[in-house]
Parts: C-alpha cells; sequence; structure tokens
C-alpha cells in the first residue's frame, strides 16, 4: 500500500469536491445576477449576515452584489420539510437525486486542474482513458434524470425523463464523435497529454474550431441549459423531471446540474483552450515553483468561468428550441457535421503525414 | 388567414444572425443596469410607490376637527360588512355618554379584523356619519391573528382627524337658527 498516495489522493478529492460545490453555489448566484442584469433588475441583493453590516465599505458592497445568497439557499434547502409524496415508487424516487449528483462529481475526476503543486500531480485520476472515462460516466447522468421522471409517478415529470433520455442521448453521440479530431491530431486519450501537446503546438481550438463548435453545443444539450433545456420546461412541463420534488432532494438535482455545467466548461478548457496553460509569462510548462502551481490552478479556474459565463448568458438570450428542431437540429445537422469533420481532419494529417 | 411563412436562408439557418443579435441585446441591457443605473425594479422597503388619491387601502376611524369620535355606533357598517370583519359593542342603555354635543352614543369598543377585511369600501359608503374611511394604508403586519384585531384606539390614533364636513354641527347651527321664528337660514 502506497499510504503517501491514498493520503494525498484523499486530500485533493476532499479539496476538489469542496471547490466544485463552492463553484455551483456561486454559479447559481451568478445566474440569479447576469438574469437581473440582463432583464434591468437589480437580483438578490439582500442577504445580510450579522456584523458584515458593520464592515464599512466592503460590507455594503459585498450584501449588495448577493454574496451571501448561496448560504441562505443551502440553508433553506436544509430546513425545509423533506416531502415526498403519496404514490411515488419510493426507492427510486429517493435514488434519482444521489444518480443525479453521483456521475456529475465523478467527471470532475480526470480533469487536470493545474500541472503540479510540489511534488503532487493536479489530477485526481491521472488516466490513460481520460476523455473515455468522461464520455461514460456522463452518459450515466441521463439515468437519474429517467429515474426521477419515473419515480415521480406523475405526468409532466414523466414527459420530462422521456425527452431528456432522447435529447441526452442523441447529443451525445455527436459530443463524442466531436471529439475525435482533437483525439486523432493529439494521438492520445490522456486529458493530461493533451493539455501538454496544447502547450507546444498551440491551443485545439485553431486546429479543430469545428469540433468545438459541435462539443460547445452538445454540451448545451448534455447539461440541459437553454436553449435545450426541454427536460425542464417550465412553461410546458410544470417543473419537468423535478417537479414533484422539494428540499435537498430537489437541491441534489440542483447540484447534478450546475455540476455538469462546471464539469463541461471544464472538458472545454482542458480540450480546446490549452487547459492550465497560458502561451506567454513562461506558463505553459508544469510548474517548478509553488507559486507558478498556484497560478496555473487560477489560470484554469478562471478559464472554466469565462465559460460558465457564457452558460449562464446564453440561457437568457435564447428561446427553447422545438422538440422536433431539436432532434433535427441533433441527427441531421450535427451528427453528419462531426462525421465530415472527422473525415476531413483524418484527410489532412494523412496528407501532411 | 393564411400567413406566408418564408423558408429561411442558408444564412438564417446557422442561426448565426440571432446568435450575434441576441449576444448584442443582452450585452445592451446588461451595460444599461450596471453602469447606467436603468433598473426597472423598486427597491421596495426603502422606496415606495406613489399612492393613488382614490386608493383604498385600509379602514380607520377619524375624528372630527375638534378631536371627538365621529362614530355614533349605529353598526350599518357591521350589518353591511360582507366578510364581517367589523364588530362594534354598543355602549348600551347605561353606557358612557358620546364625547361631543348632539350624538346620542358612541361605541364602548370597535374591532376591525384585518385578516378578514376585503377593502371593499362599502362600510365608509354605508356611514351615516363619515366616520370610517379606506386609508391608504396597504402594508399591515402583525405576528398573530390576535395583533391584527385592531380595536378603537389603535383605529383612531391611525385614522387621524377626518377633512370632511361636521354633519352634526350644521345641524346644531340649524337647530339654534330655528329657535327664533321666523327661520332665518
Amino acid at each position: 500500500m502506497d499510504w503517501n498516495f491514498i493520503i494525498f489522493s484523499v486530500v485533493k478529492i476532499a479539496v476538489v469536491i469542496g471547490v466544485v460545490q463552492g463553484m455551483v453555489s456561486y454559479t447559481v448566484l451568478a445566474e440569479r445576477k447576469i438574469s437581473a442584469w440582463i432583464q434591468d433588475r437589480t437580483g438578490p441583493n439582500r442577504t445580510t449576515p450579522p456584523f458584515v453590516k458593520d464592515i464599512p465599505v466592503i460590507g455594503p458592497f459585498l450584501i449588495r452584489l448577493g454574496v451571501f445568497q448561496p448560504l441562505a439557499d443551502g440553508l433553506k434547502f436544509m430546513f425545509k420539510e423533506d416531502f415526498t409524496p403519496a404514490g411515488v415508487r419510493k426507492i427510486y424516487f429517493f435514488l434519482a437525486p444521489a444518480i443525479a449528483v453521483i456521475p456529475a462529481m465523478l467527471t470532475v475526476a480526470v480533469i487536470p486542474f493545474g500541472s503540479t503543486l510540489g511534488a503532487q500531480k493536479m489530477v485526481i485520476a491521472d488516466l490513460n482513458v481520460g476523455i473515455l472515462y468522461t464520455f461514460g460516466i456522463v452518459s450515466l447522468g441521463v439515468y437519474g434524470i429517467v429515474l426521477a421522471g419515473y419515480a415521480a409517478n406523475s405526468k409532466f415529470p414523466f414527459l420530462g425523463g422521456i425527452r431528456s433520455s432522447a435529447q441526452m442521448i442523441s447529443y451525445e453521440i455527436s459530443m463524442g464523435l466531436s471529439v475525435i479530431p482533437v483525439l486523432l491530431i493529439v494521438g492520445n486519450l490522456n486529458l493530461g497529454e493533451i493539455i501538454r501537446w496544447q502547450a507546444t503546438n498551440g491551443w485545439l481550438i485553431i486546429y479543430a474550431p469545428v469540433a468545438f463548435i459541435i462539443f460547445l453545443v452538445a454540451s448545451f444539450a448534455e447539461t440541459n441549459r437553454l436553449p435545450f433545456d426541454l427536460p425542464e420546461a417550465e412553461t410546458e412541463l410544470v417543473g419537468g423531471y423535478h417537479t414533484e420534488y422539494g428540499s435537498m432532494k430537489f437541491a441534489l438535482f440542483f447540484l447534478g446540474e450546475y455540476s455538469n455545467m462546471v464539469a463541461s466548461a471544464g472538458m472545454m478548457v482542458t480540450l480546446f483552450f490549452g487547459g492550465w496553460t497560458l502561451p506567454f509569462w513562461g506558463l505553459d510548462h508544469a510548474a517548478g515553483t509553488l507559486a507558478s502551481g498556484i497560478a496555473h490552478i487560477l489560470i484554469f479556474l478562471l478559464k472554466m468561468g469565462v465559460f460558465i459565463v457564457l452558460f449562464i448568458w446564453v440561457r437568457w438570450m435564447f428561446p427553447r428550441f422545438r422538440y422536433d428542431q431539436l432532434m433535427d437540429l441533433g441527427w441531421r445537422r450535427f451528427l453528419p457535421l462531426a462525421l465530415v469533420n472527422i473525415l476531413v481532419t483524418a484527410i489532412i494529417l494523412w496528407m501532411r503525414a | 388567414m393564411i400567413v406566408n411563412r418564408k423558408p429561411l436562408t442558408f444564412w438564417e439557418r446557422l442561426y448565426l444572425p440571432a446568435i450575434v443579435g441576441g449576444f448584442k441585446v443582452t450585452l445592451k441591457h446588461a451595460y444599461a443596469t450596471l453602469f447606467q443605473g436603468k433598473v426597472v425594479t423598486m427597491e421596495y422597503p426603502e422606496q415606495k410607490w406613489a399612492v393613488p388619491p382614490d386608493y383604498r387601502g385600509a379602514p380607520y376611524l377619524v375624528k372630527d376637527q375638534e378631536g371627538n369620535t365621529k362614530c355614533v355606533s349605529c353598526q350599518l357598517c357591521e350589518f353591511v360588512c360582507p366578510p364581517k370583519a367589523i364588530r362594534i359593542t354598543p355602549p348600551g342603555p347605561t353606557g358612557k355618554q358620546a364625547d361631543r354635543t348632539n350624538a346620542e352614543k358612541m361605541p364602548a369598543e370597535f374591532e376591525i379584523n384585518m385578516l378578514r377585511c376585503i377593502y371593499c369600501g362599502f362600510c365608509q359608503e354605508v356611514c351615516p356619519e363619515e366616520a370610517i374611511f379606506l386609508q391608504k394604508d396597504y402594508s399591515l403586519v402583525g405576528s398573530s391573528r390576535e395583533e391584527m384585531i385592531y380595536n378603537k384606539e389603535k383605529l383612531l390614533a391611525l385614522g387621524g382627524v377626518s377633512p370632511g364636513i361636521q354633519k352634526w354641527k350644521l345641524k346644531l347651527e340649524e337647530a339654534k337658527a330655528q329657535e327664533s321664528f321666523p327661520v332665518k337660514l
């Protein structure tokens, strides 16, 4: 037994889960704030914990920004009555939120969120088949939603579950195929290796822009975000697959959705935008010192932040696609496009070889 | 009516113009909200809306210009009140006299249950003494049901002085005038 490895892994897992949870709660805040700004509103600006008000200048500013809102939201979810409606399929009803959250959290395990810190690689599991693992886990996420729709024993969640399964399966194919050009170019499935390749040869967005666009759209669909939020279309399905859920179980679905968002932002940064690297100031090779190691982590988080803001921004910009339009887009536009993209990339690589 | 739907052009089918347009509109609004302070919402407890003059808020009892209770305990409002929010306890035959001249009696107790009141304004309409008015309060708060039953003192304190006519003062002058015959009005 390599105790060193175990201890460091546990520490990394704990820290990463903590950071992801924190990011999720503040993504919710960002969602509320950005939506408010786009809609000419102010957004949450009231939550005032004791003593914070007395801090000069900064305190009122933070309250105005709603920084403490996620704490209040979390507390509210915790203390709400955990109500189970009559007629639900109990076991599945309890299982579904967990199944929605776990894959979302597991995806983060292979994403390298920094180069090195001391002697430790800043990735929980440095798998050789990182991308395959990610796609395998991401496709599990649909079960949580389908199970929730089934377990609720109510028609609207059921419709949400059906929509979700159709949508996620059809977009997953495009998503998987869109990454193949990246793998062809780099020649490695390890996410760390992909980042190192990008550090020497430039970001993959330059080499595979079409792949990036397909991946971006597919990840909107995978995370059930607008314009593809059919499983939880409030105007059509009351609340979608989580209509019958309340309190912490509902919060878990929320958590799953937003951690999916965080994870796919991380995947996009890793695959197409050079992960933790920056092409200048010598930040493109593994860190020698502690300071540059921390800088790499911050760069990664910053890049992720940009994508999370994009996710949020797009949500408050577009109307929802109709169901047939969504399927049309998935199967008849993006699938052929992804296949052609693979073919073209392969031909170019073959000709250059 | 037949609406001709033009098929989308190739450029439109790429969704790109719509995407660019969407980013432009949302960015414009976010900029206006953040840097120019163009917010359509009102921050309620700090800012309050101007209550229109004919607003029907909570009903309160009013006093006349001399500080006397106008209500004469006729119980018409109690009778007309649709949700039965008003309860008047009359003074009874041995009860307290009215605190103004030319009024037979005044209510021993006058309660309005503000949780029941529907702000219909019937009490104001039916009152022969112009003693109760729907005023401009719209946010009544209490921490218990009992607290939301407003008694006479509270209603009079909240109601203030009526700017309306003093019916009984006029009647008194008329009566005094009648004492000297022939009547000179």
